[in-house]
């Protein structure tokens, strides 16, 4: 019975391999096709040289930094005082930061049409560069769960109460509590938070193209539409980068941060 | 790669809130740090107001009124109107055979690496990949099953070339309900992975020994123990999975576009170009799909808690 | 024949050998205990005789048959784990009759097995709860019942007391000893805690890092440990450094005090420097006396523990413990005072050379 469990553990190790494996293999052996006869990486160096493809994957990562520095300054502080001085608001605060996954980002976009379009007191859509940070916004909610699960999970690690309780025996206030002994203590959560943030913003399609604005993942979209072996190299760049925001999240500990509970 | 414009989450359980910190009751250093720790969530409450919130309530509520804003449920009667039943009827479909088929692969591989008795680094490798997978959706995976089985794909050229198969000729497309549904598993079934692996864990190895002192066979302890005991979690993962399809989009703009009519796809072109000609129907429509999601991952979080009773 | 044999049993997990030559004879409705540290290999050899592990080399023999190689479903041992391992999809009662029912019994004498099991660990109202909804306590005693329904021929019992609070730990302890009695089942427990192994075994096995130190009855452990090690893992043991003076006549030397034995020396021991040891409770404060040994040492720390009071005394290099009976009438000594220890030649015991 024992060998012949292991025969079935076996194939089905294999078979999923296989199925993940053949898509990226294919992708990257239809990426080197672009010139005729011979493999080559010309089709990344076309889309690395595009003007098109530097602005909106620049504009994407400025999206992801912006996105994690609002989120780590409304998550961080809210995680703290709610840990610390507000249990009680515990439940709620982690509902809110669950409703992003229940509600699709979809839906979510459709309500910031429709409130915040130019005819609204907030007209965010009126112009570009508040319609940018409506953007931001919208990408904050998306991460809200990643984000401050990662904090909270950090927080709890170190004992907050503990250390501020130290503190201020030492005579620190509270923006010296903040930044100079819980941020530090806590900064690997916080990474990790930011990198599954990174992950979800430079591939985000469905805000960025309801909204209008030339990031990454609408950029993808309309190369896909119009170009032939220009995707397969973006899907591949795509995959790396995805791969290595979750390897830095294992660099920086995330297994501790972000687990915490089995299902 | 868009986590959470498709996949959903890459972390799953972070759907449910982890068990409350023992915070011990303190009556704290007074009421001015307590005016300060409220002020100090007050933006976090403002942002989710005005991001979260609002914009979904909006939508809710906009779902039972018409153009001038009174009262009606007539756009739940619009719902009913071929298209958008379609449309959710392909939604459900799509949704559910990535789902099934998710949790049944998803479950095997997720044994296979527990219990399978196989390498130790097996493990780990599997849940990194599945770490990565999950994530890795919208446009560029469906560029890349495009690239694996489209009409010259790889997979398709080399069945064509080595076992004469032609792919095509049986009617099977990759621009299809079957080929979203196979290109959704490659996002569900590390998700499931994810979700079942420390359900597996929580099988006590004592309990596989109990049952063999007791003279049970390896049939009589899946069927009278481990089963009864996974049930819950490998439901509950089924239901998040449903969840998960139903509400995605990027993928299935870049490998359908408008020919598959899901609800998603519907409500994106609603969204765009109002080409249901009722914005209230959009409202509907949303209202619609948040139901889905909601019961799916409401249902999720029952079974999930029903199954931690059990536990320590 | 003893019931339960044990023969020349190894366990090697690769290069790491967990058990060395284990061999031993467990008469029917004897209730032995394994007792050693973390790690020295008493539960590889439960788990051998469970079936769990396959030995590397030996036999397994009960009730005259070969077990060796059997598969543990075939070989009728009960066990009880140290974190319960009730099925928690089961009712107390789908617990207990678990065993009963995969063995297709019919379904009244299930239910006549589950109410007697129920009424011997004494949880009669129990039946319909579910594990989660029960204490540590309550679940291990229903765990017992579980292994014992099917009649084994073998109880184990793999540190069923480790994961309890204190003072459920000694209340079960007797509650299980008092239940093997009374079926009489060959029953085999193991622990770290030497208390536990002490007060309910009918023979105890001490064991260290894959070997057998001692086999005897809880009294010859306790008072006659063999190595230094028995002697220190087995109760509190003051160890003092120490030479021959006269083997002869049992003469000792502990810092230029005379000390008198009556375990016997080899001749030739005169002049070697051996390890004496003292137990706590064989020594009293009391001034010199003829026939007695007397050692002169000062107070070190006076520990109130409620019904005893340790005191830590030092002579020269030497720590040396002993326990007083509280009374509240008498004055305990002060720290720095220095004290006369005495005690019986009976009691210095003097260690085996080269146990650790």
């Amino acid at each position: 019975m024992k060998s012949q469990s292991r025969v079935g553990a076996w194939t089905a190790v294999i078979v999923g391999s296989l199925y993940f494996l053949i898509p990226l293999i294919a992708t990257f052996e239809f990426s080197l096709r672009m010139k005729r006869g011979t493999y080559s990486f010309e089709a990344y160096r076309v889309v690395l040289a595009d003007p098109h493809f530097q602005a909106s994957f620049g504009y994407s990562i400025l999206m992801a930094i912006l996105t994690i520095v609002v989120g780590v300054l409304l998550v961080v502080p809210t995680a703290y005082w709610v840990q610390l001085r507000l249990p009680k608001l515990r439940p709620v605060v982690e509902f809110i930061t669950l409703l992003p996954l229940v509600v699709p980002a979809i839906v979510i976009v459709f309500g910031y049409l429709r409130i915040y379009n130019s005819s609204s007191i907030l007209p965010f859509t009126g112009n570009e560069r508040a319609t940018d940070l409506l953007l931001v916004f919208g990408y904050v909610t998306l991460s809200l769960p990643y984000m401050y699960r990662a904090v909270d999970a950090g927080l709890r690690a170190v004992d907050v109460r503990s250390l501020t309780e130290a503190a201020e025996c030492l005579g620190a206030n509270w923006p010296t509590i903040l930044f100079k002994v819980i941020f530090p203590n806590i900064r690997s959560g916080i990474l990790s938070g930011a990198f599954l943030t990174f992950a979800v913003v430079i591939g985000e399609f469905t805000l960025a193209s309801l909204l209008d604005r030339p990031a990454f993942g609408p950029y993808l979209q309309l190369i896909g539409a119009n170009r032939a072996y220009e995707p397969s190299a973006l899907a591949i760049i795509a995959f790396a980068i995805t791969w290595a925001s979750m390897g830095l999240i294992q660099v920086f500990g995330s297994a501790r941060a972000l687990s915490g509970q089995n299902i | 790669m868009s986590a959470s414009s498709d996949a959903g989450s890459v972390q799953p359980e972070l759907l449910v809130p982890p068990a409350l910190t023992p915070t011990p009751r303190v009556d704290g250093p007074g009421r001015a740090s307590q005016w300060l720790a409220w002020i100090g969530v007050m933006p976090f409450f403002t942002f989710a107001l005005m991001f979260l919130i609002l914009p979904t309530g909006f939508l809710m509520i906009g779902a039972f009124q018409d153009s001038q804003g009174h009262f009606t449920l007539a756009n739940f009667r619009e719902l009913f109107q071929p298209t958008v039943m379609d449309a959710y009827w392909i939604s459900f479909k799509v949704s559910a055979a990535s789902a099934l088929g998710g949790a049944l692969i998803g479950s095997l591989l997720a044994w296979a690496a527990v219990q399978g008795k196989l390498p130790g680094w097996i493990r780990p490798t599997l849940m990194t990949f599945s770490g990565v997978a999950s994530n890795f959706a919208g446009v560029p995976l469906a560029f890349a099953f495009i690239c694996t089985l489209g009409r010259v794909g790889l997979v398709t050229v080399l069945l064509k070339k080595y076992l004469g198969f032609n792919l095509y000729a049986t009617g099977f497309s990759i621009l299809s309900f079957s080929g979203l549904t196979l290109t959704y598993l490659y996002f569900q079934v590390p998700l499931m992975v994810l979700i079942v692996t420390p359900a597996l864990d929580g099988l006590r190895r004592e309990w596989r020994e109990a049952c063999d002192c007791l003279g049970g066979t390896p049939y009589q302890y899946w069927r009278y123990v481990a089963l009864p005991v996974l049930w819950p979690s490998v439901l509950g993962a089924t239901l998040l999975l449903f969840a998960n399809a139903f509400g995605a989009v990027a993928t299935a703009y870049a490998l359908t576009g408008s020919s598959l009519n899901i609800v998603t796809i519907l409500l994106f072109a609603q969204i765009r170009g109002d080409v249901m000609h009722n914005q209230n129907l959009g409202y509907a429509l949303a209202l619609g799909m948040v139901l889905v999601t909601g019961l799916s991952n409401g249902g999720y979080i029952w079974l999930r808690s029903h199954a931690e009773r059990g536990r320590r | 024949m003893a019931f339960l044999e044990i023969e020349n049993l190894h366990k090697s997990f690769g290069a790491n050998t967990a058990l060395h030559h284990f061999d031993m004879q467990i008469e029917r409705g004897e209730f032995v205990t394994f007792l050693g540290p973390s790690g020295c290999g008493k539960t590889t050899v439960l788990r051998m005789i469970a079936g769990f592990e396959t030995p590397t080399r030996g036999i397994i023999r009960m009730d005259d048959q070969d077990v060796t190689h059997l598969r543990t479903r075939q070989r009728k041992v009960g066990m009880v784990f140290q974190a319960y391992a009730l099925f928690p999809n089961m009712t107390v009662a789908d617990n207990i009759g678990f065993g009963l029912k995969i063995a297709h019994r019919p379904q009244a004498e299930i239910s006549k097995r589950v109410h007697e099991m129920l009424e011997l660990i004494k949880l009669p109202q129990l039946g319909e709860r579910y594990p989660w909804q029960l204490s540590g306590g309550q679940q291990q005693r229903v765990a017992l019942a579980r292994a014992l329904a099917g009649r084994p021929q073998v109880l184990l019992l793999d540190e069923p007391l480790s994961a309890l609070d204190a003072k459920i730990r000694i209340s079960l302890r007797q509650d299980i000893r008092a239940l093997q009695r009374e079926l009489g089942i060959t029953s085999i427990f193991v622990t770290h805690d030497q208390e536990e192994a002490l007060s309910i075994s009918d023979r105890i096995v001490v064991m260290n890092e894959g070997r057998v130190e001692q086999i005897g009855s809880p009294s010859e452990i306790y008072n006659y440990p063999r190595t230094r090690f028995v002697a220190s893992f087995v109760g509190t043991l003051n160890i003092l450094a120490g030479h021959v003076v006269d083997p002869a006549t049992g003469r000792m030397a502990v810092d230029g005090q005379e000390l008198t034995t009556t375990q016997a020396l080899p001749a030739d021991d005169a002049g070697k420097r051996r390890l004496l040891a003292l137990r706590p409770e064989a020594i009293v404060l009391e001034p010199a006396s003829p026939g007695r040994n007397t050692l002169n040492a000062t107070v070190e720390e006076v520990n109130f523990l409620g019904a005893v009071v340790r005191i830590r005394t030092r002579v020269k290099d030497a720590v040396i413990s002993l326990d007083v009976f509280n009374d509240p009438n008498r004055g305990l000594p002060e720290r720095g005072q220095p004290v006369s220890l005495g005690f019986s030649h009976e009691n210095l015991l003097v260690l085996e050379e080269g146990g650790v």
